[in-house]
């Protein structure tokens, strides 16, 4: 019985995804590309050389941190939307600490500004947590609204108090802060392209991840005040309470993407180094279905999705902000299967007016006899 | 399809309907006509709402044909029945409350409707024309909101009548009524049978006894007994129901009752909307009773179970639980105190939907040392305690691993019923703890209430059954308006002395005894 119905979510699933694919084939072929040279360039393009293998798990990297800090807060019932400022107050606090000493050994200096970002990512989660549990402020204005917050701080500082001194001296005005010392670099892994151990430390988090929220007790009380409030305040839960840390945890998992990015690539903070991941990663965690072993792969596909967009832009000329219009069509999709598998009676329709498409003589072996 | 003529004869043949693993209905057939109530009842999940929904248009059956005086129909919407005069009474009231009557019954009459304006005086005229033809009295302009339960219940009738339906479909009509309201509506609508055909779902078997003419039994979504209702006893229909001999457990009234558990004292709490809900709220349960609170729901019964759990704040008064106050403590410490708590939403309440069964059997224990150790939980002993109560308790489910959302209401309450009484507490609160749910299940929850009883722990049983008050509780306690009115002796209860009461009238101006016949609940527990 179960099993069917797995069977039946899947193909809903398969077909939405289907539909998904169609949708954006729609946008590709009205801008005048064409789809099917598109979507063979986005999905295997990475994937031919090294160079792109690499490329594709160095952009992973920062996605499966943010998704799983997603997953955390969206299990524990808050749907955080502020990914995007907790990974640039992140950015800000990793920089300055790694700026502030740098004599100190990488053994202690690296760890330090790690635990900086995330810090700096945790103390933005935990304000939309704390304005959430305590003045019940709805988390999606309030993430919102961070973010926003955060990108102005973030500007300010890079192009006053933290902006590198040369660029003032030779005038070139990009908005960025000193080159960090070689102590906090995270070590490449395969020399010669920029992948580095930023991915261990990923997918160790995704390890972690999993065993906090299905293992131990703070993961269950944080899944039982998001899954069901009433019944956790019931059972003795101090619901609020639980807001706040895995607002705490989630925000502290994106700051650590932007300690992550800036110790690994860039190696100083610049302006949009972000780019975006902070949203992206709302879609991998969903993509994912909000589970770590899930996450892993989709934080890949998104991956090959951004490097081979950025292929498609020079071959074929299609844009690669195409991929945005990927992002909202998947999410898009998987909000109204989710939906769809909900309402028999949407289920009962389409099944009609599928029936109404099936000649009768397939009728019978379809099982739909309308 | 406007000149067709009135529904006299519904008939359905060979109704199949098949959802992803589950075959809701199997070859259903039933037939109603004019003049006539059928009576169509099933324990919770046997297909009786999907039968509905075929029949109203919601659901096409996969295979099978609707026949409406003799000819097929096609119903592809709510819309198509109403056209040929198939109505439906939903168990839970489509009314807006902030409408009067009259605009109720606008919203879904189109002809009222013009241009730019809409015939608030027409449907007024509509409602009075069908309220003084059916005996169904309502007041067109009065709100919603300021109508009893009982009226809107009227309301509802009416408006149904109002749109052309001449069948009836009652979806459990009396769930939410006093037993006074229940006696005039079945009344009413014995009268009303005369011109109407009615299908009645119920699984009350008291009142389909009363109003019905035949009584068709689903099980397992197919008809597994067709017959004329006069000619069966309640229980013979309760074991067709259920598949085997029900005999709901009475509380004898033997064993020792022990020392005062629960005092409550001069509680006043606030309600969601700032009111008093409690107001001077007193009573007293010893170990080893089982205190039955009777009243119609609204008159501070979930107030008062909140208060006692520690989810809503006490203006004053005192809890005493064994000599401590637990008046405005914490819900951990009132769970750690050993109070047990059975609440009245077991949907989203009493358990986390989406967490799996063995997971909701731990929801106040998983911190403690049998289920978690340094805050890892310990997944072979909570599989373990789940394997346990599933077998102690009978819940039915595919595997401890089943989300229990999916489950059946009697399932869902047997999973919280385990869980509070394997923690072994001292005192339990019950609130409607069978409401809703089918037969097989209640005997369960009844004899393991009585069992507890049996074992020391004091119980607090709030209900609206009166049944279920009557069987089980050694004292009645009559709540209304927030007071308790009167305490009495179960063995001194009936079912008319308690629905005065739970009306708001107080009886001591008539002498207990003579004016009812002595012990007058026997042979109560099914007619």
């Amino acid at each position: 019985m179960t099993k069917q119905k797995l069977v039946y979510g899947s193909v809903v699933v398969v077909a939405v995804s289907l539909i998904a694919a169609l949708l954006v084939a729609l946008v590709l072929y009205a801008i005048g590309a064409s789809p099917l040279a598109t979507y063979k360039t986005i999905l295997t393009g990475p994937l031919s050389d090294m160079f792109g293998v690499t490329e594709v798990l160095v952009r992973s990297v920062p996605l499966l941190l943010v998704g799983l800090g997603i997953a955390i807060s969206f299990r524990s019932g808050i749907l955080n939307i502020g990914a995007e400022g907790q990974i640039q107050m992140g950015v800000l606090a990793s920089t300055a600490m790694a700026l502030a000493f740098p004599h100190l050994p990488k053994a202690i200096l690296l760890p330090l500004v790690l635990m900086a970002g995330a810090l700096g990512g945790a103390l933005w989660g935990g304000i939309a947590g704390w304005l959430k549990a305590r003045l019940q402020v709805n988390e999606i204005l309030s993430t919102v609204m961070l973010n926003y917050i955060a990108a102005q701080v973030h500007t300010f500082l890079l192009r006053g108090p933290m902006l590198d001194p040369n660029e003032l001296e030779t005038g070139s005005g990009t908005p960025q802060s000193m080159r960090l010392p070689e102590a906090s670099f995270l070590d490449q892994i395969v020399p010669g392209t920029r992948l580095h151990t930023g991915l261990i430390l990923a997918l160790v988090a995704a390890v972690l991840v999993w065993v906090l929220l299905w293992k131990t007790t703070l993961g269950y009380r944080m899944r039982a005040a998001g899954a069901g409030a009433k019944a956790a305040r019931y059972a003795g839960i101090p619901v609020e309470r639980y807001l706040i840390i895995a607002m705490l945890l989630a925000g502290g998992f994106a700051g650590l993407a932007g300690a992550v990015e800036v110790t690994g690539v860039h190696h100083r903070a610049i302006e949009g180094i972000s780019s975006g991941y902070g949203f992206a990663g709302i879609v991998v965690a969903l993509f994912g279905g909000l589970h770590p072993a899930g996450i892993v792969p989709s934080a890949v596909f998104f991956g090959i999705l951004l490097i081979g967009a950025d292929m498609t832009q020079r071959s074929a000329g299609v844009p690669a902000n195409m991929v945005l219009v990927l992002q909202g069509v998947i999410i898009l999709s998987i909000v109204s299967a989710q939906s769809f598998l909900r309402n028999p009676y949407a289920q009962e329709r389409l099944l009609r007016w599928l029936g109404g498409l099936v000649p009768t003589a397939l009728r019978s072996k379809k099982g739909v006899q309308p | 399809m406007t000149c067709l003529e009135p529904i006299s004869e519904l008939k359905l043949e060979g109704i199949t309907k098949r959802f992803p693993g589950v075959l809701a209905c199997d070859g259903i057939s039933l037939e109603v006509r004019r003049g006539e109530v059928l009576a169509l009842v099933g324990e919770n999940g046997a297909g009786k709402t999907t039968l509905m929904n075929i029949i109203m248009g919601l659901y096409r059956p996969d295979s099978g044909t609707i026949y409406v005086n003799g000819e097929p129909a096609h119903f592809r919407a709510p819309g198509d029945a109403y056209a040929r005069g198939i109505g439906m009474v939903h168990q839970h009231f489509m009314l807006v409350p902030n409408m009067t009557v009259a605009e109720n019954l606008a919203m879904g009459l189109k002809q009222l409707h013009h241009f730019m304006r809409l015939d608030l005086k027409g449907a007024a005229q509509q409602i009075r024309e069908v309220s003084e033809r059916y005996e169904l009295p309502v007041n067109p302009d009065a709100y919603i909101w300021q109508l009893s339960v009982g009226e809107q219940q009227r309301v509802e009738l009416v408006t149904t009548l109002c749109l052309g339906a001449r069948l009836l479909i009652l979806d459990e009509p009396t769930s939410a009524l006093t037993p006074q309201e229940t006696d005039d509506l079945i009344e009413r609508l014995q009268r009303m049978a005369s011109e109407l055909a009615i299908i009645f779902i119920s699984h009350k078997l008291n009142e389909v006894k009363a109003l019905s003419d035949r009584v068709s039994i689903l099980r397992h979504g197919a008809v597994v007994f067709n017959g004329r209702t006069a000619n069966h006893e309640p229980s013979e229909l309760a074991a067709l129901m259920t598949g085997h001999d029900v005999t709901l457990p009475r509380n004898e009234g033997s064993g020792l009752q022990g020392q005062p558990l629960l005092s409550v004292k001069n509680l006043c709490v606030r309600g969601d909307r700032g009111n008093l809900a409690l107001d001077g709220l007193e009573l007293e349960l010893r170990a080893g009773e089982i205190l039955g609170v009777a009243g119609v729901s609204g008159n501070g019964q979930r107030e008062f179970a909140d208060a006692l759990a520690g989810l809503r704040p006490v203006e004053s008064g005192e809890i005493r639980f064994e000599g401590r106050d637990l008046a405005n403590r914490s819900p951990r410490e009132i769970i750690a105190s050993g109070m047990g708590y059975v609440p009245e939403d077991r949907q989203t309440e009493g358990i986390v939907p989406s967490f799996s069964v063995k997971d909701n059997l731990i929801l106040k224990d998983f911190a403690s040392r049998n289920f978690s150790r340094f805050s890892f939980l310990r997944r072979k002993d909570i599989d373990r305690n789940a394997e346990a109560l599933k077998e102690r308790f009978d819940i039915r489910c595919p595997s401890i691993n089943t989300a229990t959302g999916a489950l059946s209401g009697g399932n869902i309450q047997k999973v919280i019923l385990a869980r509070e009484i394997a923690r072994g507490p001292k005192a339990l609160v019950a609130v409607y703890p069978t409401r809703g749910i089918d037969m097989g299940a209640q005997e369960f929850i009844h004899s393991q209430l009585l069992e507890r009883r049996r074992e020391g722990i004091g119980i607090v049983l709030i209900s609206e059954e009166l049944e279920e008050v009557m069987n089980l509780s050694d004292r009645i306690a009559v709540i209304y308006k927030g007071k308790i009115l009167k305490i009495l002796p179960a063995v001194e209860a009936t079912r008319e002395r308690l629905g005065i009461l739970m009306a708001g009238l107080v009886d001591t101006d008539r002498p207990p005894a003579p004016a009812t016949p002595p012990l007058p609940v026997a042979g109560a527990a099914h007619d």
